[in-house]
């Protein structure tokens, strides 16, 4: 049982502080993604809890164990680096066996946990080269084979896809997720892409400027989001976040168009309260061309000001109360810049955040 | 048509010259070493010749003769101790040097501390004062403290001279190698110790070599305070020995050049050895690990 728990956890460098307090529970087998721009502190919580970086003030805990004053290898952790931190001088076997080798394990245990942890990762024929003879994605495999021979507690992952092309990055993504399923492994991940964040995590810890905004499933933290940073950070292209103040049951933008208050956030907007309507863009559709056509909305005529066709669909960007938004359109039709169209905004996935606050006026 | 021959003519012209050039520079760099070498093997009257003998007429082996005391001469240079003198203090001073800088260069290269960057540009702007600078200090000091004419004496002055030396390679080096290959060591369960030796070490061993071989070769070398510091066979080196052939009147070229071929020898055959490492640690920054 390894779960992971993080209590107050306090990092600074002088005077600077970079993580304030961090309480975080991770459960045994948890795969958790830490997200957060860069200089969030999500690779220092990282490094924490690897021992790499000693915590300022506060509690880690790796499987019941207080680990504060631990080296790293008293964690009984194992880390895959954003460089994949491949022994050079070394080859791929050599590589994998090495943490072993320290153990002090026979030789013959050696052999075969490498074997094995090659077998999962398709790495048996390339075992006699050395790191600089291989790929990038089958560096990135020996370095996850690095960590998976030793049977860790917990596996920690530092942005380990961010060096790799796109197509590479999406492929390695899934061998990610399908060597958990296959090695049931606490995992913390720490990655600035929120598709990563989305597609691998149990559950996505936010972070931004040291403090965790939102701790949840993905779905979750897509559908709720706590805040306005949230809701801008997580979901690609990026919520919609329009200035407006709620009066008489209405939101009203900033050039007066009014849109009624959604049903369910009814009861906990105040009246006058300065507030970020927050839509996505696939909900703001030219009628006709979204994902729903029931359910509360509003409509508004909108100039389209440039489409991006992507195929089945489009994504336009037009001005409404004075602000650039980006819009939706489902479905292969050609749109032409300075096109007038009546847009459809699907009130029942609205979001209203406090103007000053950022919280979201659900949670508030 | 023609402008194209003329551009070929000109470029053949171009290599040509530069050829020239080069061999001309390798003459000029290698005449006296082989000048050397030749004499070594040349009896002193062929030497001293009027006008010069180019061309060896007479090859003999007798100058080396004088020095070992094969033949019925022998040089009264205790040459073997010499050698060794120049072997201990080469040596110790080097791994000292070396391990010096390996520490200093690690520390330069992963820690931050307080005053680095003048400490750095301190060891930097001590390696730019010459040398022979420092012998008047350096003796008044020695024979103070009785370090004159002592091998530890030498030691000590080459080691000084070449820490900061290996100090910058070496801190070059370190920096060279990713932080994060310590660290994943350090994860995979090793103490900070065991992936210094284990992974840093070995990846910043040419650097260390290259430092090594300079350091032993300007301790090997090194004349001007070795002349200055020495005074007997407890320390004199092999290149103060050398001055031993001369006398008052005359001087045994001779049997100097054959000494300065066994000076070379050493120092040659360790470039040899090393010479890849060389290579590599010298041209290491270009190359992309």
């Amino acid at each position: 049982m390894a779960e992971i728990t993080l209590e107050k956890v306090v990092k600074s460098y002088g005077a600077v502080k970079v993580v304030h307090g961090i309480d975080l529970s991770i459960a045994h087998e948890e795969f958790v993604v830490l997200v957060g721009p860069s200089g969030c502190g999500k690779s220092t919580t990282l490094r924490m809890i690897a021992g790499l970086e000693d915590i300022s003030g506060g509690m880690i805990r790796i499987g019941g164990r207080v680990v504060n004053d631990l080296p790293p290898r008293k964690r009984n952790i194992s880390m895959v680096f954003q460089n994949y931190a491949l022994y050079p001088h070394m080859n791929v076997r050599d590589n994998l066996g090495f943490g072993l080798k320290i153990a002090g394990e026979p030789p013959a245990t050696i052999a075969a946990r490498v074997a094995e942890a090659a077998e999962i990762l398709g790495l048996t024929p390339l075992l006699d080269r050395t790191p600089a003879e291989l790929s990038g994605g089958q560096r990135q495999r020996v370095a996850m084979g690095r960590a998976i021979v030793r049977h860790p507690d917990a596996f920690l992952f530092d942005e380990p896809l961010s060096n790799l092309d796109a197509k590479l990055r999406g492929q390695m993504r899934a061998e990610i997720k399908k060597l958990h399923q296959k090695v049931r492994t606490t995992v913390v991940y720490v990655t600035h892409d929120q598709v990563e964040a989305m597609t691998l995590a149990d559950r996505i810890v936010v972070m931004r400027d040291g403090h965790i905004e939102q701790v949840g499933t993905p779905m979750e933290v897509f559908n709720h989001p706590r805040t306005a940073f949230v809701a801008t950070f997580i979901g690609s292209p990026p919520m919609n976040l329009l200035p407006a103040t709620v009066s008489g049951g209405a939101v009203r933008l900033a050039d007066g168009t009014a849109v009624p208050v959604p049903d369910r956030l009814k009861n906990q907007a105040r009246e006058g309260q300065r507030v970020q309507l927050g839509i996505r863009p696939d909900d703001i559709s030219p009628v006709g061309h979204g994902l729903s056509q029931d359910g509360p909305g509003a409509e508004v005529e909108l100039t389209v000001d440039l489409a991006e066709p992507l195929g089945m669909e489009s994504l336009i960007y037009t001005r409404l109360a004075g602000q650039e938004v980006q819009a939706k359109l489902y479905g292969p039709r050609i749109v032409q810049p300075g096109e007038r169209l009546t847009f459809r905004l699907a009130l029942d996935r609205a979001h209203l955040f406090d103007a000053t606050t950022g919280l979201s006026v659900r949670a508030s | 048509m023609t402008e194209v021959v003329e551009s070929a003519a000109s470029k053949r012209l171009k290599r040509v010259a530069l050829t020239m050039l080069t061999f001309l520079l390798m003459v000029l760099m290698c005449l006296p070493g082989l000048w050397v070498v030749l004499s070594a093997f040349r009896p002193n009257r062929e030497i001293l010749a009027k006008p010069p003998i180019w061309i060896p007429e007479t090859l003999t082996l007798d100058n080396f003769g004088k020095i070992f005391g094969w033949g019925t001469e022998q040089v009264a240079i205790p040459v073997g101790s010499y050698f060794a003198n120049s072997l201990i203090i080469a040596l110790t001073s080097t791994v000292i040097a070396l391990l010096i800088g390996m520490a200093g260069g690690y520390a330069f290269a992963r820690y931050s501390f307080r005053g680095k960057g003048s400490l750095f540009l301190g060891f930097m702007l001590f390696r730019a004062v010459p040398g022979i600078a420092l012998s008047l200090p350096v003796f008044m000091i020695w024979s103070r403290l009785g370090l004159i004419d002592t091998k530890a004496g030498l030691i000590i002055v080459y080691v000084s001279l070449n820490v900061p030396f290996t100090l910058w390679l070496i801190d070059g080096f370190f920096r060279q190698i990713p932080v994060s290959l310590s660290e994943a060591a350090q994860v995979d369960g090793c103490t900070r110790w065991q992936a210094f030796w284990k992974i840093e070490f070995p990846l910043a061993r040419s650097g260390i070599a290259a430092a090594g071989v300079f350091a032993f070769l300007t301790s090997w070398n090194e004349f001007a305070l070795a002349s200055q510091l020495t005074r007997s066979t407890d320390s004199k080196t092999l290149p103060v020995g050398l001055l031993d052939f001369t006398a008052q009147f005359t001087i045994d070229w001779a049997g100097m050049c054959a000494m300065a071929v066994i000076i070379i020898i050493p120092a040659l055959v360790l470039t040899f050895i090393v010479q890849k490492h060389l290579i590599a640690g010298l041209t290491f920054g270009g190359v992309k690990g």
